[in-house]
């Protein structure tokens, strides 16, 4: 067991402060963790991604934060109020420093905005706000120029930076706060936040060290961990290897060929959560002209079974899925059901004319979602039985996505997870009507459109009647699927496993970011 | 000797010429390497800025040229990934492959000598027998399979109780074919600094356990090649006039295994020797993705991952270059073992 309780040189602490204060002996916790991918920069704004938001979730303090059942929690804004339609104004913690000992003020908040809005990667989702101003020492507000019901899920996003910290040139003569791609900025190597940790030593591709921060504000946090050590283990059987063994207390993606094996060892513990990503096919209807043909799209959704794949293929390890909203998004239709009925998509080709099936390419990443390859092979052997050919390609990541956005095959897979936690989001990317200059629907490889959709989401996006929005989220979802305008496969499950003593359950939620400040490690 | 080896040096020169044209012709194969850097909902427009800024849409002949004049210089371009020079990266990770390269070498030569000679001097002993045999398994087993079977018994461990536990005998049995683990699974641990970059794992004995069992599973894939290798050369060399003579003179016969017989079984040993030390370098790639060992190989395949091109382009050169110099090595010492082999074809 790595999980070392190593009594402070009490004898050096006993002599150096003699006179001072009794020397309390100190056990130290800490944890050694395995993801498959270390974060790519120090530097949170640089690159939009789960690993750059554990980071931003370890090393510093949103100014809310989702809880288990997908509702805000207060972080560093302890209250907020909507003062008119297009104003929210957030009253700020006190008492907070950052790492560096600055004080954390409303100026923190207006500044990590504006960067915000400077970052290719967060700018546009950060678009509909129009400017941040500071009201005093604790209080900022966030104004919109047309009323935007979605702010607080963006304020799960802004991680508020050390302004102080990072103003002014470095060695180089580089401005500290630019950010830089692929570079050496001086905030990809440099960090000073709100967050329950710092970090303190990093070879990038072989660790990251984090200490506790000691003047962390939450003292209300359970968390006792001193000290992580993150490794990056890519290898799916070495993770695991290294949890069975006793060299890591934690690993995140634990593979589903696993689960099993870990669920059965008394020493190790397994939580697994039904995801929020969803994983589809498109059709594209500008390849193949059958796909414009509402009877073959629906023919199509007939003919997979989603509940066969999520049991056999994924193991459980899924939920199917019959529309993109999971379940606790604004646009999710509870009735919406998988379809699977093989007769019926017989009898729908046949009333479109293709009984005799056609030929179509399908392409698939191979190491991108959990059996993305597999996946794709099922559901080529679905379709064969309604007399449609599938020419199937599969490719590793790296060279999936030019391919994707090249739309060169006829039905191509994508998984998507909104980073507003939001229906509307998983439409605009997805099946909003593709639009080069706007950027709406970069991923609809299907090419399906449907203007009065797209005109219902955009009033989604006005409309800050929370009920009346998710109504109408409600009614794009149902289309959708009434209309069969790609096919949904499944949410891909979360799992996360870790020695008996570390108690994850708590920590861990639906967006993958484990909240590793409030983790609990049992003295064994 | 000198002209030799400024020959070898532009032998180099060309090889990594070439290595280069050919990683630089192929990047548009090895993905889009701003997919790798931008998130998923970042718009089409920023992309294309970031690949205009990065001069990826400028034409082969252009890129190339501008690599090879900043490569003339020995700047090899930055890393996408790890923002650093391509060589800075590469050298941090090189002392961990040699490390490990060098540990299997020193097992394979440790092993295969003396098994080897063991099993040529007494091809019928069932000791013999038993070797030939464990070597036909160990070299169709992939050293994939035999890193992750290694990590289960020695890191993980495992218990098997097929003997009634409750018997003296049967648990007996029992504790014989389960094994504890306890072996590191992963990594290097804490390496001690040497200098600069320069880490090892020689110098404490803890170092050395997270180094046991990555080098076995390197060595399991040469180990078996190596000693049917010297027992086939031992063998036929026993055949030769000059031991059957040295025997009919009467001297010992252990001065004729391993200092007569043995001397001549080496030649094409050292020849086979060096170019497999090369592939031995290609098969860290293997060992070092099982074992998380920070090492090249690890990190090429990172970069791949992450097409990376100008680490994936300076790590392949550098391959190049050191097929080259581990040739040139052992024609050196072919030289000096032998000495009727002549280096420059020219009288010595």
């Amino acid at each position: 067991m790595t999980i070392k309780k190593t009594l402070l040189a009490s004898a050096v602490g006993a002599a150096m402060t003699a006179a001072a204060i009794a020397p309390a002996a100190q056990a130290e916790t800490t944890l050694s963790m395995a993801y498959d991918a270390d974060p790519v920069s120090l530097d949170i704004h640089e690159q939009l991604s789960g690993g750059i938001l554990q980071l931003s979730h370890m090393t510093f303090d949103p100014l809310v934060r989702w809880n288990k059942d997908l509702e805000f929690a207060p972080r560093l804004a302890t209250d907020w109020e909507q003062v008119d339609d297009t104003t929210l104004r957030m009253t700020l913690r006190e008492g907070v420093e950052f790492h560096s000992g600055n004080a954390f003020t409303a100026e923190d908040v207006v500044w990590t905005v504006e960067r915000l809005k400077r970052s290719p990667d967060f700018k546009a989702i950060f678009a509909p706000i129009a400017s941040v101003t500071a009201v005093d020492e604790h209080t900022v507000e966030f104004t919109t120029e047309k009323p935007y019901p979605l702010l607080l899920n963006l304020a799960t996003y802004i991680f508020p930076m050390d302004s102080q910290f990072y103003s002014g040139e470095d060695a180089d003569g580089d401005p500290k706060d630019e950010i830089v791609k692929n570079g050496n900025s001086y905030a990809s190597r440099h960090l000073s936040g709100t967050g329950p940790f710092e970090v303190s030593e990093r070879q990038q591709g072989v660790r990251v060290v984090f200490e506790r921060h000691d003047d962390y504000w939450d003292e209300d946090s359970p968390g006792n961990v001193d000290k992580i050590v993150m490794t990056p283990i890519s290898e799916n059987a070495t993770r695991v290897a290294a949890l069975l063994s006793g060299d890591v207390d934690f690993i995140a993606p634990v593979p589903p060929n696993d689960l099993e094996r870990i669920r059965n060892d008394d020493d190790t513990q397994l939580v697994t959560m039904t995801g929020t990503r969803i994983i589809l096919f498109h059709m594209n209807q500008e390849r193949v002209e059958a796909f414009q043909d509402p009877r073959v799209r629906q023919a199509f959704a007939y003919a997979i079974n989603q509940e066969g794949i999520a049991d056999r293929l994924m193991k459980g390890f899924a939920t199917p899925a019959a529309q993109m909203s999971p379940e606790g998004y604004a646009g999710h239709v509870e009735d919406l059901a998988p379809r699977y009925d093989l007769e019926r998509a017989q009898e729908l080709m046949a009333e479109a004319g293709y009984e005799d099936g056609f030929e179509i390419t399908m392409m698939a990443p191979n190491n991108r979602y959990v059996n993305d390859a597999k996946i794709a092979q099922a559901v080529a052997a679905m379709l064969a039985r309604i007399n449609v050919t599938v020419d199937l390609k599969t490719l590793p990541k790296a060279q999936y996505w030019g391919e994707y956005d090249d739309r060169v095959a006829d039905m191509m897979m994508i998984g998507w997870h909104a980073d507003t936690e939001d229906s509307a989001n998983l439409h605009e990317y997805l099946t909003a009507c593709p639009d080069a200059d706007s950027g709406a629907g970069q991923y609809n490889a299907g090419n399906y459109c449907n203007p009065e959709l797209d005109a219902l989401v955009t009033e989604a996006n006005l409309e800050v009647d929370l009920e009346a929005r998710a109504e109408m989220l409600q009614r794009v979802e149902q289309t959708l699927h009434d209309e069969a305008a790609f096919i949904p496969l499944h949410w891909q499950d979360l799992a996360w496993a870790s020695a008996a003593n570390v108690d994850i359950e708590p920590v861990v939620n639906v967006m993958n970011f484990p909240y590793l400040g409030d983790l609990v490690v049992e003295e064994e | 000797m000198i002209a030799f080896l400024i020959k070898r040096l532009f032998h180099a020169l060309l090889v990594m010429f070439v290595i280069s044209v050919i990683a630089f012709a192929i990047q548009d194969n090895l993905g889009d390497p701003i997919q790798q850097m931008v998130g998923q909902s970042v718009p089409e427009s920023e992309r294309a800025a970031l690949r205009e800024e990065l001069g990826l849409n400028d034409p082969f002949a252009v890129q190339y040229l501008r690599f090879a004049a900043n490569a003339v210089q020995f700047d090899f371009g930055y890393s996408y990934v790890f923002n650093e020079p391509t060589t800075d990266v590469i050298l941090r990770h090189l002392p961990a492959t040699l490390e490990l390269v060098a540990a299997s070498t020193f097992l394979i030569i440790a092993l295969s000598i003396p098994i080897g000679v063991y099993s040529a001097i007494r091809p019928r002993a069932w000791l013999s027998r038993f070797f030939m045999g464990v070597s036909i398994i160990g070299i169709s087993i992939p050293v994939f399979l035999t890193a992750i079977v290694l990590i289960q018994l020695f890191a993980i461990g495992v218990s098997w109780s097929p003997f009634p536990a409750d018997t003296g005998w049967g648990a007996w049995l029992n504790d014989l074919i389960s094994t504890d683990g306890g072996m590191p699974a992963y990594g290097r641990g804490d390496p001690v600094p040497v200098f600069g970059t320069w880490e090892t794992n020689f110098a404490s004995l803890e170092g050395l356990t997270y180094l046991v069992l990555p080098a076995i599973s390197l060595a399991s894939i040469m180990l078996p090649l190596f000693i049917r290798l010297i027992r086939a050369e031992m063998l036929e060399v026993m055949q030769s006039e000059y031991v059957k003579f040295a025997r009919a003179k009467g001297i010992s016969l252990r001065r004729i295994y391993f200092l007569h017989a043995l001397k001549n079984t080496m030649l094409p040993v050292i020849t086979v020797g060096g170019v497999q030390i090369g592939t031995l370098v290609a098969y860290t790639i293997l060992t070092e993705t099982v074992f998380q060992w920070p090492g090249m190989g690890l990190m090429f395949l990172d970069a791949i991952e992450r097409s990376d091109i100008p680490l994936i382009v300076t790590y392949l050169m550098i391959v190049g270059l050191i097929f080259v110099i581990t040739n040139t090595l052992v024609d050196l010492i072919y030289g000096l073992v032998n000495p009727t082999v002549k280096l420059t074809g020219k009288p010595a």
